[in-house]
C-alpha cells in the first residue's frame, strides 16, 4: 500500500509530458473508475469554437484526412451547455475574453481546456499587441497546452490523447465537480474598460490593487 | 503606366489650382488637398475624371511635423494605376470631412482609421470604434501610443542580444494580464460591463423614420462572435421584424491582433511571415502582395531571377484554388449541406497543402516570398506531383463539384435572386475580388495593373452578371478553371535557374511611400507602406479585401430573410484574420 | 458553367448524391485492389498523398503517422557537431543574428566571455527560445551563417504545464548533427559538401602559405 502511494519519479525533461499514473494508482481504480473514464475520453465533444488561424488545422483535424472522430470527438457542439473539451484555437484578444470566459462558464462540469498554439497558451507571435492577452492561462484552468504556430492536426490529436490520458487518470472519487464544497466558483467576467479589468485585480474598495 | 499618372496631375490642380498642390516630398507621388476642399475634389475626381473606385482610406500620424495625413487610394474601375490623395490635419484637432456619402465603401474604413488615430469624420453618421471597443483608452496607431508590453520602438530589440537574460514580458507590466490602467482611473463598479450602447443606438439611426421607436414587434438579435456559420469570431447585430432583417450591423475587432502597429515596430523582412496570418487560408497571396508593395518602394534595383517569377505565380495560383474550393465548402456548410462537400473540397486543399509543405515548409504558415524571389526551389518529386494534380486530378475534381452543387434545386432556390448587388452598387461599396466581378464588372487586378508576370499568361477574368449569392458562388469555379489554365501554362514554360539572387536580412528601402497591391483570392489585397529609410517602415497599413467587402453586407441583407443573410455572408467569404488584423 | 435549368425538378439532387455514392463505393473498390496493403503500410500512406488518391483517405495517426516533408519546419534546434575525441561541440557562435532577425523576437542569447581577457568567446552562454512566442517562420534557420540552428520535425509537443516546459533553454534545444542529417539529409549533404570545398581551400591556402613560408626562409 505504502508502496504505490510513494510519488513516481519522473525525469525532469519528461516532467510535463507524461500523466502520473502509477501502476499501483492505475490498479487501484475501481471499476466504476474506469467504466467512467473509458466513456468519458472516448466521447470528448468540443465547442465548435474557433479563433483564428489555428481554428482552420482544428477543422482539418476534424475533416477527411486526420478525422478525429475516430477518438469520438466529432461532434463539435455549436451550444457549451453540450460540450466538454474547449479548445482555444488561436489568439486571444481582449475584445473577445469575455465571450471565451462566458463559454467557459456555460459549459457543465466535467470540462476541459485545451490551448492549442502559441497564441493560446502563451499570447503568441502577437503577443507584445496592446489588444492580446498573453496566454488563456490567465483566465482558465487550462489542461493542454499544445504547441506550434500552428500545430499540425497530428499535433493537436496528440495533444488530445494526452487529454485522454489526463481523463484515464482520474477518480470519480476524488473529482471536483462531485464534491459540493469544493466546486469551483465562475469565473469572474472581465469588463472592457479603459482596458481590459479583471475584477480580480481589483479590491474591495473598487481600486486597482499594485 | 506612368502616363496616367502624368496626364492627371494637370488636370486635377488646373481644375483646383488653389486648394489642390502636387505632393513634392521625396519619393511620394499624389495631390495634397486641403481638407476643406476634399469633398468638391473628390467629386470632381470621381465626376470628371473617372477615378470612381476608392478603394482605401487610411492615415500617417507625422508626428514630427504635428500631423496627421489622411490618404486615399483611388482608382479608375476601367484599369490603371493609383491615384493618391492626402490631406493633412494637426494631431489635436484631427477633423475631416466624411466621404461615406460620395463613396460608401467609406463607412468602415473611416471608422477604422477613427478608432487607430482618432480622426474625426464630420457628416459620419456612425463614427465608432471598430475594431476596438468603446471606452478604450488612446489611439493606438499614434505614434507616441504605447502598449503594455513596449519594449523598444523599433525592432531588433537591443536587449535580446548578446546580454539576453530572458525575462517574460508579463513580469514587466505591473498587472500580470498586460494592461496598463491610466492614471485617473475609475472604481471598479463605474464600469458598465455592457459597451454596447453605442451601437444599438446607431442602429436605431439607420431605421426608417417611423419604426425608430424599438417598442413591441422589431426583435434585436446579436449572431456571434461564437456562431458556427460566421467563420470565425464574427458578430452581426440585427433588428428584425419576424424574420426579416429591417437593419444589420456587423460587428468586428474580436481577433484584433495589432497587425499594423507590430508591423511598424518589425523589420520590412520580419513582416513576410506576419503577412501569412492575415488571411490565414491563402497566405501565399498575401506575401505576393505584400512583396510586390515593398518592390514597388526598392524600385527597379531588384531583380528577380524568371523561375521565381513563374513561382510566385504559380504558388499564388493554387492558393486561390486552395482558397475557393474552401470558400465553396463552407458557403455549402452555411447553407445546410452540413459538412460533405466541405469534406471533398478539403482533400484536394490537403494535397495542395502537401505540395505546400514540401516546397514552403508549412502547411498553412508558408513565409515563402522574398524580396527579390522566393525562398526556396521547389523538390523534383513535389513538381511531379504538382504536375500531377494540375493536369489530371484538379480539372476532374472541379468538374465533379459542379456536377455535385451547381444544379443542386435546393441552392439554387437558397441562392439565385438573393442578396443582389448591382454592378455600380458594387463599386461604390468597393467590392473587390470575386464579389465585384459576380456583379458584372470585370475588374481583376492581375488584368488592370499586371504584377509579376502575370501579362505573360493567357487567361479570361471570369465574370458574372446577377451579382446574387449564386452568381459569387459559380464565380468561384470559374476562377479556379482559370487558375488551372495559368498553371498548366505555368508548368509547361517555366525555366530553369536560380530562385533567388541575393537574401539580406538587413532590407532597407530608399524613403517614400507606395500603394502595392495584388489579386488575393478574396479581392483586392493592397499594402500602403511608408519608408522613412530606416529598416523599418514607418506606416503599414493593409487594405484588406474582406474588411472592406463587409461594407456591402448591410446593404444586401436588407429585407431578406435571416438565413439568407448567412448564405450571403459564406458567399462573401472572409476571413477573419484579415477582417480585424 | 450555368447550364439551363433542369426541367425535371430534382435532377440536380439526384446528381449529387451520386457523386456522395461514388466516393462511397470508392472506399471499398480500393480496399479490395489493395487488399491488405491499403492501411497501415508505408506505401498505402504515399497512396494517399498521392494524386490518384480515391475513396477513404483517412491517415489513422497515432497508428499511421504522415511522414513530414523534409522541408517541414516546427520548432528550431541548435545544431552540435561531435568530434572523433567525444567532445560535443555547439556549432552556435553567438553571432545574434539569428535573434535579430526573429520577427516576434523569441530568441535571447547572452554571449560568453573570457573572464581573462573580457572578450567574447563565440560560444553562447545561454540560449533560450520562447516556443509560446514563435511562430516557426523559419528565418533564423534561413539566416544563420554556421548552419547551427535549424527546424525540427518533432512536432509531438503536448504538455501539461508551460511555465518551464515551453521556455527551451540551451539544453533542451540541443541536438546532434547526426539527427540534422537524419531529418533533412539533402540540406545537410549540401552544407557538409560547402563545408568540405571550404575546409579544402582552407588547408590548401594553408599549405601554400606554408610552402611559401619555408620558400622565403630558404631564401633568407
Ligand atoms: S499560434 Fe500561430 S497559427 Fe495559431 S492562432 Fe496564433 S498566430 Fe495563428
Ligand atoms: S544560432 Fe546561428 S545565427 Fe544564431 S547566434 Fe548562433 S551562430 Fe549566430
Ligand atoms: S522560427 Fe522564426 S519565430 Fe521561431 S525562433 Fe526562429 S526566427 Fe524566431
Amino acid at each position: 500500500m505504502n508502496d504505490e502511494n510513494k510519488p513516481v519519479e519522473v525525469p525532469e525533461e519528461l516532467l510535463n509530458q507524461v500523466a502520473v499514473t502509477s501502476m499501483g494508482e492505475l490498479a487501484s481504480q475501481s471499476f466504476i473508475d474506469k467504466a467512467y473514464n473509458w466513456g468519458r475520453r472516448n466521447s470528448v465533444w468540443p465547442v465548435f469554437f474557433g479563433l483564428a488561424c489555428c481554428a482552420i488545422e482544428m477543422i482539418a483535424t476534424a475533416s477527411s484526412r486526420y478525422d478525429f472522430s475516430r477518438f469520438g470527438m466529432e461532434v463539435m457542439r455549436a451550444s457549451p451547455r453540450q460540450a466538454d473539451l474547449l479548445i482555444i484555437s488561436g489568439t486571444v484578444t481582449k475584445k473577445m475574453l469575455p465571450q471565451i470566459i462566458r463559454l467557459y462558464n456555460q459549459m457543465p462540469e466535467p470540462k476541459y481546456v485545451l490551448a492549442m498554439g502559441a497564441c493560446a497558451s502563451g499570447g503568441g507571435p502577437f503577443k507584445e499587441g496592446y489588444n492580446v492577452v498573453s496566454g488563456i492561462d490567465k483566465f482558465l484552468p487550462v489542461d493542454v497546452y499544445v504547441p506550434g504556430c500552428p500545430p499540425t492536426p497530428q499535433a493537436l490529436i496528440h495533444g488530445l490523447m494526452k487529454l485522454q490520458e489526463k481523463i484515464d487518470s482520474q477518480s470519480i472519487k476524488e473529482v471536483s465537480w462531485y464534491d459540493k464544497e469544493n466546486r469551483g466558483d465562475p469565473i469572474p467576467m472581465p469588463v472592457l474598460g479603459p482596458d481590459l479589468m479583471d475584477p480580480r485585480d481589483f479590491s474591495a474598495n473598487g481600486k486597482a490593487k499594485e | 503606366m506612368s502616363e496616367q499618372i502624368a496626364a492627371a496631375p494637370v488636370d486635377l490642380i488646373s481644375l483646383f489650382p488653389d486648394q489642390v498642390k502636387a505632393d513634392e516630398r521625396v519619393g511620394y507621388e499624389g495631390f495634397m488637398v486641403e481638407p476643406k476642399a476634399l469633398v468638391k475634389v473628390v467629386v470632381a475626381l470621381r465626376d470628371e475624371l473617372g477615378y470612381d473606385y476608392l478603394s482605401s482610406v487610411t492615415a500617417a500620424d507625422y508626428i514630427d511635423d504635428h500631423k496627421i495625413e489622411v490618404v486615399y487610394h483611388f482608382f479608375k474601375s476601367t484599369g490603371g494605376t493609383n491615384l493618391t490623395l492626402s490631406t493633412q490635419v494637426s494631431r489635436e484637432k484631427a477633423v475631416v470631412p466624411t466621404l461615406m456619402h460620395e463613396f460608401p465603401s467609406m463607412e468602415l474604413q473611416e471608422r477604422e482609421v477613427y478608432d487607430m488615430f482618432g480622426v474625426e469624420f464630420t457628416g459620419h453618421p456612425d463614427l465608432r470604434r471598430v475594431l476596438l471597443w468603446d471606452g478604450f483608452e488612446g489611439f493606438p496607431l499614434r505614434k507616441d501610443y504605447k502598449e503594455a508590453y513596449f519594449t523598444a520602438e523599433k525592432k531588433p530589440f537591443t536587449n535580446r542580444w548578446p546580454e539576453g537574460h530572458i525575462t517574460r514580458a508579463e513580469d514587466a507590466t505591473p498587472y500580470k494580464k498586460n494592461v496598463v490602467y491610466p492614471d485617473n482611473l475609475k472604481p471598479f463598479e463605474e464600469y458598465d460591463p455592457s459597451v454596447e450602447n453605442l451601437l444599438y443606438s446607431g442602429m436605431k439611426n439607420f431605421l426608417p423614420e417611423d419604426q425608430r421607436e424599438l417598442n413591441t414587434e422589431p426583435v434585436m438579435v446579436n449572431f456571434g462572435p461564437q456562431h458556427p456559420s460566421t467563420h470565425g469570431v464574427f458578430r452581426m447585430a440585427a433588428i428584425l421584424d419576424g424574420e426579416t432583417v429591417m437593419a444589420l450591423k456587423p460587428v468586428m475587432g474580436y481577433l484584433h491582433r495589432n497587425h499594423e502597429k507590430i508591423g511598424e515596430r518589425n523589420t520590412y523582412l520580419g513582416n513576410i511571415p506576419f503577412t501569412d496570418r492575415l488571411d490565414y487560408i491563402s497566405s501565399m497571396a498575401n506575401n505576393f502582395a505584400y512583396v510586390v508593395a515593398v518592390e514597388k518602394l526598392m524600385g527597379p534595383r531588384v531583380q528577380i531571377p524568371e523561375r521565381a517569377e513563374y513561382l510566385r505565380v504559380i504558388m499564388s495560383e493554387l492558393t486561390r484554388i486552395v482558397n475557393h474550393t474552401w470558400a465553396i465548402g463552407f458557403l455549402l456548410n452555411d447553407l445546410g449541406a452540413f459538412f460533405t462537400p466541405a469534406l471533398y473540397a478539403m482533400i484536394e486543399r490537403e494535397l495542395i497543402l502537401d505540395i505546400f509543405e514540401a516546397t514552403a515548409g508549412s502547411r498553412m504558415m508558408c513565409n515563402y516570398y522574398r524580396f527579390g524571389g522566393v525562398s526556396r526551389d521547389i523538390p523534383e518529386d513535389a513538381m511531379a506531383k504538382l504536375k500531377g494534380l494540375v493536369y489530371e486530378r484538379l480539372p476532374r475534381k472541379i468538374d465533379e463539384l459542379d456536377i455535385y452543387l451547381s444544379e443542386n434545386e435546393i441552392i439554387r432556390e437558397r441562392t439565385e435572386g438573393v442578396g443582389i448587388l448591382s454592378p455600380e452598387e458594387a463599386i461604390a461599396y468597393g467590392a473587390s475580388g470575386p464579389v465585384l466581378r459576380a456583379s458584372g464588372v470585370p475588374y481583376d487586378i492581375r488584368r488592370a495593373e499586371p504584377y509579376g508576370i502575370y501579362d505573360q499568361f493567357d487567361f479570361d477574368v471570369a465574370v458574372r452578371y446577377h451579382g446574387d449569392t449564386y452568381d459569387r458562388y459559380v464565380i468561384r469555379l470559374d476562377e479556379v478553371r482559370q487558375s488551372l489554365r495559368i498553371l498548366q501554362q505555368a508548368l509547361k514554360t517555366i525555366p530553369e535557374g536560380p530562385v533567388l539572387l541575393k537574401n539580406p536580412y538587413n532590407v532597407r528601402v530608399p524613403a517614400g511611400e507606395a500603394y502595392g497591391r495584388a489579386e488575393a483570392p478574396k479581392g483586392e489585397l493592397g499594402f500602403y507602406l511608408v519608408s522613412d529609410g530606416t529598416a523599418n517602415p514607418f506606416r503599414y497599413h493593409v487594405r484588406s479585401p474582406s474588411f472592406i467587402n463587409l461594407t456591402s453586407l448591410e446593404k444586401m441583407s436588407l429585407g431578406l430573410k435571416i438565413a439568407d443573410v448567412f448564405a450571403i455572408l459564406g458567399s462573401l467569404d472572409i476571413v477573419l484574420g484579415e477582417v480585424d488584423r | 458553367m450555368n447550364k439551363e435549368k433542369n426541367n425535371l425538378y430534382g435532377t440536380g439532387i439526384i446528381k449529387g448524391a451520386l457523386v456522395t455514392m461514388r466516393h462511397f463505393i470508392d472506399t471499398y473498390l480500393d480496399d479490395i485492389r489493395m487488399l491488405g496493403k491499403r492501411y497501415m503500410t508505408q506505401e498505402s500512406i504515399e497512396y494517399r498523398r498521392s494524386k490518384d488518391v480515391k475513396g477513404i483517405f483517412t491517415v489513422q495517426y497515432p497508428d499511421e503517422k504522415l511522414p513530414p516533408q523534409e522541408e517541414f519546419r516546427f520548432i528550431p534546434f541548435l545544431v552540435y557537431d561531435t568530434h572523433e575525441d567525444g567532445t560535443d561541440m555547439i556549432r552556435c557562435t553567438s553571432c545574434g543574428i539569428c535573434s535579430k532577425v526573429c520577427p516576434p523576437q523569441c530568441i535571447w542569447i547572452v554571449q560568453t566571455i573570457d573572464e581573462k581577457t573580457g572578450r567574447p568567446i563565440p560560444e553562447p552562454a545561454e540560449f533560450y527560445i520562447d516556443i509560446d512566442i514563435c511562430m516557426n517562420c523559419g528565418f533564423c534557420a534561413e539566416f544563420c551563417p554556421f548552419d547551427a540552428i535549424k527546424m525540427d520535425h518533432d512536432y509531438e509537443l503536448a504538455s501539461y504545464d508551460r511555465t518551464k516546459a515551453h521556455l527551451f533553454n540551451k539544453e533542451r534545444l540541443m541536438k546532434p548533427a547526426s539527427y540534422y542529417a537524419k531529418i533533412r539529409p539533402t540540406y545537410f549533404e549540401r552544407e557538409e559538401a560547402v563545408r568540405l570545398e571550404k575546409e579544402a581551400k582552407k588547408a590548401a591556402a594553408a599549405k601554400t602559405k606554408a610552402e611559401r613560408a619555408s620558400k622565403s626562409a630558404q631564401a633568407d
